[in-house]
């Protein structure tokens, strides 16, 4: 197991799972809201194509949660 | 370097291709987006050895172009090859309906992905619905890994047609019994003319709306099923956004090939779903036949087999339509373009102004223009407008960023 951070919150993850998953496994279930109507989203199609998951990972914006393989002391954000 | 083939796709089709292409010596590249091998069918498979396979993962392939010696496969490097095969696969197509956007709503293949190849549980009470056979491996993984599945909702009633493919395919036939099986085992109710056509909740979702559905999917009888999660598939989208980059000929929404997956453009071969959602074992034949095409006569074995495989799918396509009714299921204000947050409403009012079409709809209104670009709420939009869902071209097949197009002009004016 390896350890990231959602928003300063210790999160447990398998090798190689993604963070969309491990924050999903660990009940949190939406990470950023919508521009328009602040409405909570997380995964949906959880295979890359729907672009609901996005997520900052280490400054970097608009990463695709179920995509991006965690990493130990990854710092992950809205 | 310059490879003889390259594959993009690394699922069950592009692997098999890739593998019987080193066999037989050619140079081969197989590129993939995900960080492992296997796609979506085999995501939680062991990782295969491919030796002789220059395996390029996490590599998201945006657009490929004609160059002189063959094909230039962008994605954050360049790949170039004299031959691409095309086995990008699918994606769960989705229908929207109130409170399909709340967290806790999954795609089917979503929730099977999680399972697999993320090793989780996607919820602790979940509802599986949506429409094709598909739905049953689902409930059953779901099941297997500790999901209270409380019912399984398919919304077509399979037809005579459905029975007497399964007939001729005595391993498929089997194959939907075992699934059959378990579900009786764990007394998960499998009802068919059935839909969830809402989901419920605050933040997430608590509850879904259940409705019997006339056979045109119109809904009636309605009843509230708890659950944290709901699985919704219904069928799959071909992803066929590199095969129209390079003009090949489409039929409604998959590329068309000979019976070797040779496609109109010359030097560009397809296999697997992009060529019409059949499932894995057709994709496995179908790679292998592809490699075949380049270097000699497929065996006559494989080219039965492909074609009854094929026969099976299209059989399974006639049974488990979608039906028009879904739009009843919606209220002005459920989002249609879960991007751009669009309702049903803002579809509605651009049509009253004259857009009947979904390109005029998505100008005026802004479904399909952002980050999914379109592909989880084209097919809704085109029924809106009365039209056939159609595969729109796309001159990025990913949204990428500026660096990774400066970065692209660098290394075309090395």
């Amino acid at each position: 197991m390896i350890e990231f951070r959602f928003e300063g919150r210790a999160i447990a993850a398998e090798e190689g799972q993604s963070i969309g998953a491990a924050l999903h496994a660990a009940g949190i279930r939406s990470w950023r809201t919508t521009r328009f109507g602040g409405r909570p989203r997380g995964l949906f199609c959880a295979i890359g194509a729907c672009f609901d998951c996005l997520l900052t990972v280490n400054g970097a914006p608009d990463q695709r949660a179920c995509q991006t393989v965690a990493r130990a002391g990854d710092e992950v954000g809205p | 370097m310059s490879y003889d083939l390259a594959v993009v796709g690394a699922g069950p089709a592009g692997l098999t291709a890739a593998r019987v292409a080193a066999k037989r010596g050619l140079r081969v590249a197989l590129i993939d987006a995900y960080a492992r091998t296997g796609g979506q069918f085999l995501r939680g498979a062991a990782q295969p050895r491919l030796t002789g396979v220059d395996v390029k993962l996490g590599q998201r392939v945006w657009a490929v172009e004609r160059s002189s010696g063959g094909f230039e496969i962008h994605a954050s490097t360049t790949t170039t090859a004299a031959i691409l095969l095309v086995a990008t696969g699918a994606h769960d197509k989705v229908i929207p309906f109130p409170g399909w956007d709340l967290p806790g709503v999954l795609t089917a293949g979503g929730a099977q992905a999680l399972v697999k190849g993320e090793r989780i549980r996607p919820g602790a009470e979940m509802v599986v619905a949506g429409t094709g056979p598909f739905l049953l491996p689902v409930a059953v993984t779901l099941l297997e890994a500790g999901v209270r599945v409380k019912e399984v909702l398919e919304a077509n009633r399979p037809a005579p047609r459905m029975a007497a493919a399964l007939a001729r395919i005595p391993s498929k036939a089997a194959e939907a019994l075992g699934y059959a099986r378990r579900l009786a085992e764990a007394r998960v109710p499998y009802r068919t003319g059935h839909a969830v056509v809402a989901a419920h909740g605050e933040d997430s979702v608590e509850g879904v709306t259940v409705a019997r559905l006339t056979p045109g999917w119109r809904p009636y009888a309605w009843r509230t099923v708890d659950c944290d999660t709901v699985a919704v598939g219904y069928g799959f989208t071909p992803q066929v956004d590199l095969p129209l980059q390079l003009g090949c000929a489409l039929t409604g929404d998959h590329v068309v090939t000979d019976d070797r997956q040779r496609t109109s453009v010359e030097g560009v071969l397809a296999a697997g779903e992009v060529t019409g959602v059949a499932g894995a074992p057709s994709a496995v034949v179908e790679g292998a036949l592809a490699v075949h095409s380049l270097v000699g006569e497929p065996p006559p074995r494989l080219l039965a087999e492909k074609a009854r495989l094929r026969r099976f799918a299209r059989a399974l396509d006639l049974s488990y339509p979608v039906r028009d009714g879904w739009r009843d299921w919606l209220t002005p204000d459920t989002v249609v373009c879960r991007c751009e947050e669009v309702t049903l409403r803002a579809i509605d009012e651009a049509r009253d102004l004259g857009a009947h079409d979904p390109r005029t709809l998505k100008l005026l209104a802004r479904p399909g223009m952002g980050w999914c670009q379109g592909r989880m709420c084209g097919h809704a939009v085109a029924r809106l407008t009365g039209h056939e869902p159609a595969p729109q071209k796309r001159p990025f097949a990913q949204p990428i960023t500026l660096a990774d197009l400066t970065l692209h002009d660098r290394e075309d004016n090395a």
